[in-house]
């Protein structure tokens, strides 16, 4: 049951991205080149779905478990520090040098294109990374 | 059809599927989180495999059903594939999360860490794209 509802999850964040555009890297660098040809369309992906997140969330924040009776597993980390910055900072600069944050690239996958791939070996590479210089 | 309305019907899909995995399986939806974790090996893996598997699923099967044709493909170089593909695996795993967990999520929860993220990656993503086509010259 958790199993399926994850995949039926993923099904539909999938959908949500490539119907918002966020899967194609043209639409999202023209949304970044705001002091260029700005496409403001992707403003309204954001919105959108933080606009149900912000309403629905509030409510089901308050449980102590999941309707599948998992602990509720909400992130404990309130720290506004650097590495939280140079994290954020780095992962920015990345997704104005090709387009793609992690779940489109992931979504892209299918569209079976090799720099797509090439883009998610990199970026599991650099997760590799980071885990190693995290626990330096 | 409005051009904004695929991209909001997109985002409240994407924002339905947060709340869906947040109430069923008490899970953050974010997806650098979720991929690190199955690809790491963490224990009660089955379910981010799955989700990942759906996520690579959902666009074909949109693209499929709905007869609209796949996104033109990237005309840019392999090489800035990798050197994106390596900043954002970095910065998302250092920086905890990435557009949908900060993003969607983390603003969802009203987290101000967040929020300094959100605002942080949409600055350094508009100042590279910036860089890149204004300074650079480049695509």
């Amino acid at each position: 049951m958790k199993g399926l509802t994850a995949l039926l999850c993923g099904i539909l964040f999938g959908i949500g991205l490539a119907v918002s555009g966020m899967t194609d890297t043209a639409k999202v660098l023209g949304f970044l080149d705001l002091f260029g040809s700005w496409v403001p369309d992707l403003v309204f992906v954001m919105g959108g779905a933080v606009c149900v997140t912000l309403v629905a969330f509030r409510f089901i924040m308050k449980r102590d478990r999941s309707l599948l009776g998992e602990l509720m597993s909400l992130p404990s980390n309130t720290a506004i520090d650097g590495r939280l910055l140079a994290g954020a900072a780095i992962f920015g600069i990345g997704w104005g040098v090709y387009g793609y944050c992690p779940g489109p690239a992931i979504s892209a996958l299918g569209y079976l294109e090799t720099n797509t791939a090439i883009f998610v070996v990199a970026m599991l590479v650099g997760m590799a990374l980071a885990n190693r210089v995290g626990r330096a | 059809m409005f051009a904004y309305t695929t991209p909001l019907i997109g985002g409240l899909l994407i924002g339905l599927s947060a709340v869906a995995l947040l109430l069923f399986l008490g899970r953050i939806a974010g997806i650098s989180g979720i991929v690190w974790g199955a690809v790491s090996g963490q224990p009660d893996n089955a379910w981010r495999w799955l989700f990942v598997v759906g996520l690579l699923a959902g666009p074909l099967l949109y693209h499929t059903v709905a007869a609209v044709p796949h996104p033109t493909a990237s005309a840019l170089p392999w090489w800035q594939a990798v050197l994106g593909g390596l900043l954002v695996g970095f910065g998302t795993k250092l920086g905890s999360g990435c557009t949908s967990g900060h993003g969607v999520c983390g603003i969802g929860r009203l987290s101000p860490r967040s929020l300094v993220a959100t605002i942080t990656f949409m600055a350094t993503g508009i100042g590279t794209v910036y860089i890149i086509r204004h300074i650079l010259g480049g695509v």
